[in-house]
């Protein structure tokens, strides 16, 4: 569980005073906090972990490290349940056809 | 099951693994760290990929594997208590205490969520101010930027219902206390990437320096981890003893000092058990005094007994490089990952889970099954 997700950032907003996001991550859309990567716009990557972005990195690096998590079954912690007091539901967008086109 | 030869970066691996061979020139033995990378090694049969010379032994970095049970024990306490909302990353659930696990205790009417980030509990907090919530904030350094953010934000607000059980662990003393061990094994590491994605890589420096050996910050794919084998056994080879950074590409030597400066703020250093290893001084993050009506150990009187694990588990040993899941008798027999009896089986990270996740005990004393016998070899590939 010390693995951190990339994603790209659609949009930023403000939660009680805290820098979020909405990030994608392949098929999925979640929140995550910017605080500690004050500088990231929408359209970037970063590197998620519980929810936090610790990083930022280029679009190739986190296609790939997606990929890779992926194939090692570390995706899991996408899937938990949205607790939101707004009682937004995680948005599930479209999968999109793999970039990576590695013919898995 | 993936192999090694399924992957589009083959080649490049097979490049790596003759300059290892080429740089040889005695056996070594190597740590990888972090529980990310074992499960990487295991899945694709990296350590099989090796030369023979080169052994990759499985250290103690899985979270979840190396809480200690008391610790499981007073959070299960804590969660069977009227009136609370006891709120766990997933992979805790069905790590077993004393009694059951937090699915039992669900099954039974507590109020046990989980969440997939510690700020969710921020808002389960708000939605219920009757209700106590507290957040077992495990983890090694790539979790407190967020368990700190919980504890900052819970006590900036004044969610007096908000508390943290926290038993995070510190990467840097453990390798310490591996290498101080008698008997010790390991020559080199594999250090964690994203664990130093949080701290850089700076303090690696004096271990290196005190101890003679290489640390090598390594990612954790399959590519990442032969190339960070690679340069640990140059380094061995030629008698350096350096802290190198094969993640570049991910991290630097300063690590988020945004996160850094919040970690300090909210926790201070302090002695902590690990499971399996045992009490590591200074090896775990507590909480500030500032942030004492946030803390669940001070808010919450559940003083656990001290549980006795199972006398036939060798996770202690495992965790520190001395031995294998083979090497174990109860494992893949009395030891499951239903029944796990220790640190090393009850995540999937730990050694003894990922090699019986990925058919290991199948095959005796651990052997690489794809290996011995070559005129088979294709076949099993054919049918994987």
């Amino acid at each position: 569980m010390c693995l951190a997700i990339p994603g790209k950032v659609l949009s930023t907003f403000d939660q009680h005073g805290l820098r979020m996001a909405k990030v994608q991550f392949g098929g999925v859309v979640r929140e995550a906090c910017l605080e500690y990567v004050p500088e990231v716009q929408a359209g970037e990557y970063v590197l998620v972990h519980v929810g936090f972005a610790l990083s930022r990195i280029d679009e190739a690096e986190a296609e790939r490290t997606y990929q890779a998590l992926r194939e090692l079954g570390q995706l899991t912690e996408l899937e938990t349940p949205v607790n939101d007091e707004h009682d937004e539901r995680a948005q599930f967008v479209p999968v999109k056809v793999d970039p990576g086109g590695d013919g898995r | 099951m993936k192999y090694l030869d399924e992957y589009r970066d083959r080649k490049i691996a097979a490049q790596i693994v003759d300059e290892i061979r080429r740089t040889l020139t005695r056996p070594w033995v190597v740590m990888e760290v972090c529980g990310g990378q074992t499960h990487s090694i295991v899945k694709n049969g990296i350590d099989y990929l090796l030369p023979a010379a080169v052994e990759l032994v499985h250290g103690p970095g899985c979270p979840v594997c190396v809480t200690p049970l008391e610790m499981i024990d007073k959070a299960h306490a804590i969660a069977r208590l009227p009136n609370v909302i006891f709120c766990s990353f997933g992979d805790m659930l069905r790590v077993p205490g004393s009694e059951g696990d937090l699915f039992t205790i669900k099954s039974l009417g507590g109020d046990v969520r989980v969440v997939y980030s510690p700020l969710d509990c921020l808002k389960i907090a708000r939605a219920n101010p009757e209700k106590q919530v507290v957040f077992f904030a495990i983890g090694f350094e790539t979790t407190a930027p967020a368990n700190a953010m919980l504890a900052w934000r819970a006590r900036e607000e004044s969610l007096n219902n908000l508390s943290l059980l926290v038993s995070h662990v510190l990467v840097p003393p453990a390798l310490e206390a591996i290498l101080e061990a008698p008997g010790n094994r390991v020559q080199g590491f594999l250090g964690p990437g994203h664990v130093c994605a949080v701290m850089g890589t700076r303090e690696y420096d004096p271990i290196s320096a005190r101890y003679h050996v290489p640390i090598v910050i390594t990612g954790f794919e399959p590519l990442d981890i032969l190339q960070g084998t690679l340069m640990t056994i140059r380094q061995l080879e030629s008698g350096r003893a350096t802290v190198e950074n094969q993640y570049s590409r991910i991290l630097n030597r300063e690590g988020n000092l945004a996160a850094q400066k919040l970690i300090a703020t909210v926790f201070k250093v302090g002695d902590r058990k690990w499971r399996g290893i045992g009490t590591i001084p200074s090896s775990g993050y507590h909480l500030r005094e500032e942030f004492a009506r946030h803390d669940a150990e001070k808010l919450f009187d559940v003083d656990a007994i001290a549980p006795q694990e199972p006398e036939i588990c060798i996770s202690g040993a495992i965790l520190r490089g001395l031995k294998k899941p083979h090497d174990c008798p109860a494992f893949a027999t009395l030891c499951t990952p239903q029944r796990p009896l220790g640190a090393t089986m009850v995540s999937a990270e730990g050694a003894c889970a990922a090699y019986y996740a990925y058919g290991r005990h199948l095959s005796p004393h651990g052997s690489d099954p794809y290996h011995q016998a070559n005129s088979e070899t294709e076949d099993v590939h054919a049918n994987r």
